[in-house]
Formats: structure tokens, sequence, C-alpha cells
């Protein structure tokens, strides 16, 4: 199956297996579904009638995000994309173990990330921005809340290649698998840095 | 499952009996006759639905259906014709041709293939079952807020535009990511991007729509079903929130969906024409361009819709450019395939009459697409029977009259028989001139001010002529549907042998038997020019000499035949169930994501895929 595979991509019009192109196509999708998330996140920017405001707003003066917080959360899913390409480069080498140890890694620095975007969200709720509070609270939570599911499925996918590479190991010739996982994880991780930039960084 | 050619034929019989064989096939063809019947079934009901509401219109003060009713009527005509019926058929043609044409032996991805159709069947029964519940989609096609929002539609009506919508746009964007794959990345040796056939090409334009738009009204869907059932404020303005919002989101996808709904049959008149004038498609890299260009303009132009919400003279002057901008390569389209008939030597069968239609007729559904483009026109025509003519005038005398062009060159190859050409001949004329006689008269009714979706007019407002002349042709149109019913299944019974090659046709697809074999071709053809079929067939004998010789020195091939699955109709029903799981309760919604997530396992792991 593995050198059929191999042999398979090399036959391919491109040159690259057809798994890889779909899956670029795929996160081309992608970029539009994020894109219109962010653009009505940003058309609305300023419109909610009633607080909390993400940044500085009348009643209190100040914003509801917590910076600092996401900083410390960006900065656990940025260096999960670091241990995504260690994972990569591991089973690509054949070194089994480590390529195992970097994608529980990858796997751990996400669920840390959701846990963050947990607090972050039971933390807004308690300040009294629910989903349906203002026009911020549905922009805010339908954007990062998707972005957040993203995450998670990348989390499982995670999870299920550990097993996979525990219990029957993934060849150099299968290293394909580890690769379109990492190249939805960046993808995920890179959105993110879009949305941390225009929600978080860019005042009102 | 792997074999070599000789052994191939005994696989196919044995394989390829009964329903189960239906259910599980991942073979492109079949899915392609699948996507096919289904969606003429839809064509059916949509056109019923038109003859209902033509005949409501036929007199003033009408009284066959109610206003309520007409309202579903007009709604659900629209999403038929459009998701479930032009879509779907240019699918069919996808499906089936695409590999045939690019010589390969299947799509790339066969199981997501077949899960495309199961998912698009769940959106069709989705959209459909809202009629045996009485809550039938009501809003327009458009559906624009805050007409959706709970206050104004507070039954499922709106729900079950949205769930069907986003199971469409699911299976739409996954036949997408299959057929760019397939088409990038599984040409026959030799067949390098520019010798690609034309009708190959408008597909991957397309799919690059699908898959860059379709995102856009998912997004937009997930608001409007977000503001129905969890009390968000996307599109409610006492909370800060826009109605436009709607409207550019909507026709953000919107009006890429329209050059979705025309490249199919502009790509199938770039094979006809050329097969019966028996010449090469006059300046085909044009035509290729025009096609990609069609496709960028597309997304640039969504605010013509949007005239009337006055969105400002920058604005409106922007869009207007744009839009007129697109009549460009539109043009130069039409006068390569006029070239390409000029001093041809022209068979006038039933496919070429069609494709000859369709130029008639979208050229004048073209012109009064233009006068949309500027603005101040566009404030007179809008929500007039003047727009209903022109989109009338492109979908039918352009998308149908395409699909039905590539129905009669392409039956042959699928079923191995043709179909009648005296019938399909009377078929053509009792149709060109019953969409003529339908929709040319609501140009005048347009002008004269007439409203579009409104359920009746009275008798003094002096439109009660060209609505009975527009309701006789539409019955016309029924006619020539019938005709053709007769015509299929006649023919399919008891239609004259086609033969591999019936019209002398010069792309790969004539090279093999009609209908194909399971692998299609026992050899991966060697690709040449942009006319592989012609060059082996009028090459001179020096030429015929070597390329037998070149034949015989190829070894056998290696085909691989991917076994049926029922995992594709298995995640499909799940998907249902997530859906369906938004009208009962949560446990349904959980019960359909751990189905999906259970057939997406095992579809992983299922061997010989």
């Amino acid at each position: 199956m593995s050198t059929a595979a191999v042999a398979h991509a090399e036959e391919t019009s491109l040159g690259q297996p057809h798994l890889k192109v779909g899956f670029w196509t795929f996160l081309g999708s992608e970029c539009l579904f994020f894109g219109s998330l962010i653009a009505t996140y940003m058309s609305y920017r300023g419109h909610s009638v009633t607080g909390p405001f993400p940044h500085h707003g009348p009643p209190t003066g100040t914003g509801i995000l917590n910076i600092p917080v996401t900083t410390i959360s960006t900065f656990v899913l940025l260096t999960s994309s670091l241990a995504m390409v260690l994972a990569l480069a591991a089973c690509q080498k054949g070194h089994r173990g480590k390529a195992s140890f970097w994608l529980c890694m990858t796997a751990l620095f996400g669920l840390t990330f959701l846990g963050f975007q947990a607090f972050e969200f039971t933390e807004f709720y308690h300040h009294g921005l629910s989903l349906t509070q203002n026009l911020f609270g549905c922009t805010f939570f339908v954007l990062t809340g998707f972005h957040g599911a993203h995450v998670s499925v990348g989390v499982l996918w995670l999870i299920s290649l550990f097993v996979i590479n525990q219990r029957e190991g993934i060849s150099p010739e299968n290293a394909l698998k580890v690769e379109i996982a990492g190249l939805y994880w960046h993808f995920v991780d890179i959105v993110w840095i879009v949305i941390f930039t225009l929600v978080y960084l860019i005042p009102d | 499952m792997s074999t070599t050619a000789a052994a191939l034929p005994k696989l196919q019989e044995e394989a390829y009996r009964g329903a189960w064989s239906w259910i599980t096939t991942v073979d492109h063809k079949r899915i392609g006759i699948l996507y096919g019947m289904t969606a003429f079934c839809f064509f059916l009901i949509g056109g019923l639905e038109a003859l209902i509401i033509r005949t409501q219109l036929a007199v003033p003060e009408g009284t066959v259906v109610a206003p309520g009713t007409y309202n579903a009527l007009f709604t659900m005509h629209a999403l038929t014709m459009i998701f479930l019926v032009i879509m779907p058929i240019g699918a069919a043609f996808f499906n089936y041709m695409i590999p045939l044409m690019v010589g390969a032996r299947d799509v790339a991805f066969p199981r997501l293939n077949a899960l495309s159709y199961w998912v698009f069947l769940v959106g069709a029964l989705f959209l459909n079952v809202s009629f045996l519940v009485g809550q039938p989609p009501d809003v327009g096609w458009f559906a624009y807020a805050p007409l959706t929002s709970k206050a104004f539609s507070p039954t499922h009506a709106v729900d079950f535009y949205i769930f069907g919508l986003q199971i469409l746009g699911i299976s739409s964007m996954m036949a997408g990511f299959n057929f760019i794959v397939t088409i990038l990345n599984m040409r026959a040796p030799g067949m390098t991007l520019m010798r690609m056939p034309v009708f190959v090409w408008m597909t991957l334009v397309i799919q690059f729509l699908v898959v860059l738009a379709f995102p856009i009204i998912t997004v937009g869907l997930i608001f409007l079903q977000f503001d129905r059932f969890f009390g968000t404020h996307f599109y409610l303005v006492e909370a800060g929130g826009d109605p436009l919002l709607w409207q550019h989101l909507f026709w953000l996808f919107g009006h890429p969906e329209v050059y979705i709904l025309i490249l199919p049959a502009m790509g199938i008149v770039s094979e006809v024409l050329p097969t019966f004038s028996h010449k090469p498609l006059f300046g085909a890299p044009f035509v290729i361009f025009s096609g990609i260009l069609i496709g960028f303009l597309g997304f640039g132009v969504w605010s013509h819709h949007m005239f009337t919400t006055g969105l400002g003279p920058v604005a409106d002057a922007a869009f207007s450019t744009t839009t007129m901008m697109i009549a460009v390569p539109t043009a130069v389209k039409i006068f390569n395939w006029i070239a390409t008939i000029w001093g041809g030597r022209i068979r006038l069968t039933t496919a070429m009459l069609y494709a000859l239609g369709f130029i008639a007729m979208f050229v004048i559904g073209g012109l009064s697409g233009v006068m949309h483009a500027s603005p101040p026109v566009d404030l007179q025509q809008q929500d007039s029977y003047f727009v209903v003519a022109h989109i009338h005038y492109v979908l039918f005398g352009g998308s149908i009259m395409g699909l039905f062009a590539g129905t009669f060159y392409w039956f042959p190859k699928m079923t191995g028989r043709l179909l009648d050409e005296k019938l399909g001949k009377l078929q053509f004329w009792l149709q060109l001139i019953g969409l003529n006689v339908t929709f040319f008269p609501m140009h005048f009714l347009g002008v004269d001010g007439m409203p579009r979706r409104i359920y009746t007019y009275y008798g003094t407002d002096g439109w009660n002529g060209w609505n009975m002349v527009a309701t006789i042709g539409s019955y016309l149109i029924g006619v020539s549907v019938l005709i053709f019913i007769h015509n299929f299944f006649r023919s399919l019974r008891a239609g004259k042998p086609a033969g591999a090659d019936p019209w002398d046709g010069a792309t790969l697809e004539w090279t093999i038997p009609s209908p194909p074999p399971v692998y299609n071709f026992a050899r991966l053809p060697n690709v040449t020019s942009s006319r592989p079929f012609w060059d082996v067939k009028y090459a001179s004998p020096a030429q015929k000499a070597q390329m037998e010789k070149a034949e015989r020195e190829r070894g056998a091939e290696h085909i691989h035949i991917p076994p049926p699955s029922y995992w594709p109709i298995v995640l499909a029903m799940g998907m249902a169930v997530f859906f369906a799981g938004w009208f009962f309760n949560p446990f349904v919604n959980v019960a359909g994501v751990l189905i999906v997530l259970a057939a997406t396992f095992a579809w992983v792991y299922e061997p010989g895929h």
C-alpha cells in the first residue's frame, strides 16, 4: 500500500499527491470562510449599542479583552506549530518515538489554547458579555468560537495520528498523513494570528 | 482490487448488479447517472411549480393558489431550478465526462464523489420535505433580512431554507475539491493544460468558483441560524445589526453562482459546435482565458444586485464598471463560437440546434443583463418582470439549452444508443418557440411596471394580454419536456445503436466503447494535441504506422479499481441526522456528529482505497 501510494504520487500530472493538492484547495476555501467571519467582525466594530465593549467604551471606560492573557495563549498556539514541524520531521526520518512525542506535544499545546479560550469565554460571560448581549458578543463569540472548533478538530486529528503512530507506526512513506494534518494545523494558527491582530491588538 | 485489463469485463458483470451496487457505487459514471436522474426528477417538480405560477397569472385576479402558497411556489421554483436542477445536471456531466475527457480511470477521490451525491440528495430532500409539513420556504431564494427573522417568519420555513442550502453547499464544495484535483492531477500523459478540452477548462473554473463562493453563503447562513436559534443580532436593526450584511454575503456568493450555472453550458457548447462544424474551436485559448476572466470578474460585481439599496455613487460606479467589463470576455466567447461555425461542414443535429439556440438566447439574455449594469436603468427595472425575463433568457435559454445540447451529445456515450433525432428536433423547436413566447413578453410587462413576485394583478392594470401569452408559452415548454421524456425512455430501449464514436468526435471520450467499461481506458491514452482523437483518425499512413508501433511497445498496465463502499451513504445519513437535530433536540445533533465521526474513522481505515 505504502509503496503503491508513493508510485501513485509520482504519476500525477502535477507531481504532487492528490490528497495534498485537494487539501490546499480546501484551505483556499477555508480562507473565504474565515475571511467572511473576520470581515463581518470588522464591519461591525464599534456598532454595539450596549456594553461591554472590546477595548474602551462609554460606560466603564475599559475594555473587556484581557490582552496579556491572550498573548500567552497565542504564544502557546504558535509554539504548537513548531512542535508540529518537529513531529513531521521526525516522522519523515522514521524516528517513531520522537514523532509520537511531538505529536503529543502539539495536541497538548492545542488543548492548552482551548483551555485558555474556555477560561476567556467564562470570564467574559461573568462580566456580562454573552452571545446575545450586543453585536460585539455576537461577532466575537461566533468568530473565535469557529476558530476554537477548528482547533478542536485539529487536536482530535493529532491524537488520532498519535494513536496510530503508537499502535502501528507511521512510516516515512506515509508521512503525508502527518504533513496534511500539519498543513491544517499551521493554517488554523495563521488564522489565529490574523484574529489576534485585528480583534485584540488594534484598538477601536 | 487490482487486476489487468483482460480480466476486467468479467469483473464488471459480477459486481455491478442490483440496487445495493448502486448505493455503494464509487464509479464516477454511475454517480453521474444518479446525479442526472435525480436532477431530472427535480426538473419536473420545479417545472410543475412554474406551470402553477403561470396558471395563476394567466388571467387577472386568478384564484388557483392562495398568496402564501404563491410565495412558496416562486421561492421553491428558484431554489429547485438553481440548486437541484442546473447545478446537479452540470455535476452529472462533470462526473461522467471529466475523467473520460482527461483520460483517467476515475476521479481523484471516488468515495468523496459518492459522498457528494448522497449529501446532495439529503439536501434536496431537506428542502422539499418542507412541503410535507406545510412550511415550505416562502421568502424568495435570496431570503432577504429582516423578513427571515424569527419575528417575521416564525415557522420552520426559513429553517428548511437554511439547512437545505447548508447541506447542498457541503455537497458542492466536496465535489469542487474532487474535480479540481482530478483535472489538475489526473490528466493522461501528454495532456498539458492548454490541450484540455474547453469543457474541462470551464469545469475547472466552475469548481474554483464553487469552493471560493460557497464558504461565504455558509457564513451568511450560520449568522441567520444563530439569529433565529440563539438570539444573536447579526441582521437585526434594533441591536445595531445591518440587514445589508446578508445582502452582501448572499450576493458575494450569489453572483459567482450565476457563473457556476452558465459556465457548464458554455463548456458543452464549446465541445458541440466544433464537432458538428468539423472544425477546431476558433481561438480556443481565448475562449479558455475568457472563461477564467469571467470567473475572476464574477467575484467583483455582486453589488449590482444592490443598486437600489443606496450604496452611494462611488460604489455604484465601481460595480457598474466591473459589470460592464464582464460583458467583454462573454462577447469574446460568442464571437469565437460564431467563427467556429463559419465555413464549417455543419450538421444540424439536435445537439447542434441546441448549441445554436443557446448562443441566440444567451445573447438576448446577455443584452438585457448589460442594461442592468447601469444604475439608473437598474433602478427602473429592479423587481420588475424585466428582470424575470432576463434571468430566464440566461438560465433557461442559456443554461438549460446548453445542458440539453450536452444531453443529446453525450447520451449515446452513456447508454450506447442515440436519442431519436426527429423527436429531438420537434422538442427543440417547440421549446425554442415556447421559451420566447413565455419570456419575451415579460420584457414588455416589466417595462410597463408589472412587479415580480406578486400573486395576482387587476384587469385594469393593462397586463392581461401578455400574461396570457406567457402562460400559453409555458405550456408549450411543458409539452416539449414531455416529448423529451418519451424520447428518453424509447431511445433507452430501442434507440439506434450508437457505436463508440457516433459524431466523429475529437476528444478522448469517443475513443472508448459506449457505454464505457468500468475501467474506462484499458490503456491510458497518449495525448499529442487538443484534438487527440482527430489526430488518430485523420493521421497520414506514416503517422499511423508510427502510432501502432508505439502502441505495441507499451506493456500491460496495472489497473486499480476501488471496491464499492457504503461509508459515503452512512456519512451522509449522519449529516442528515445532525441537521435534522435542529428541528428536534440537541441529542439528535450529538447523535449525528457521532455517526459522522464513526463513519469518518471507518472510512479512513477501509481497505482497498
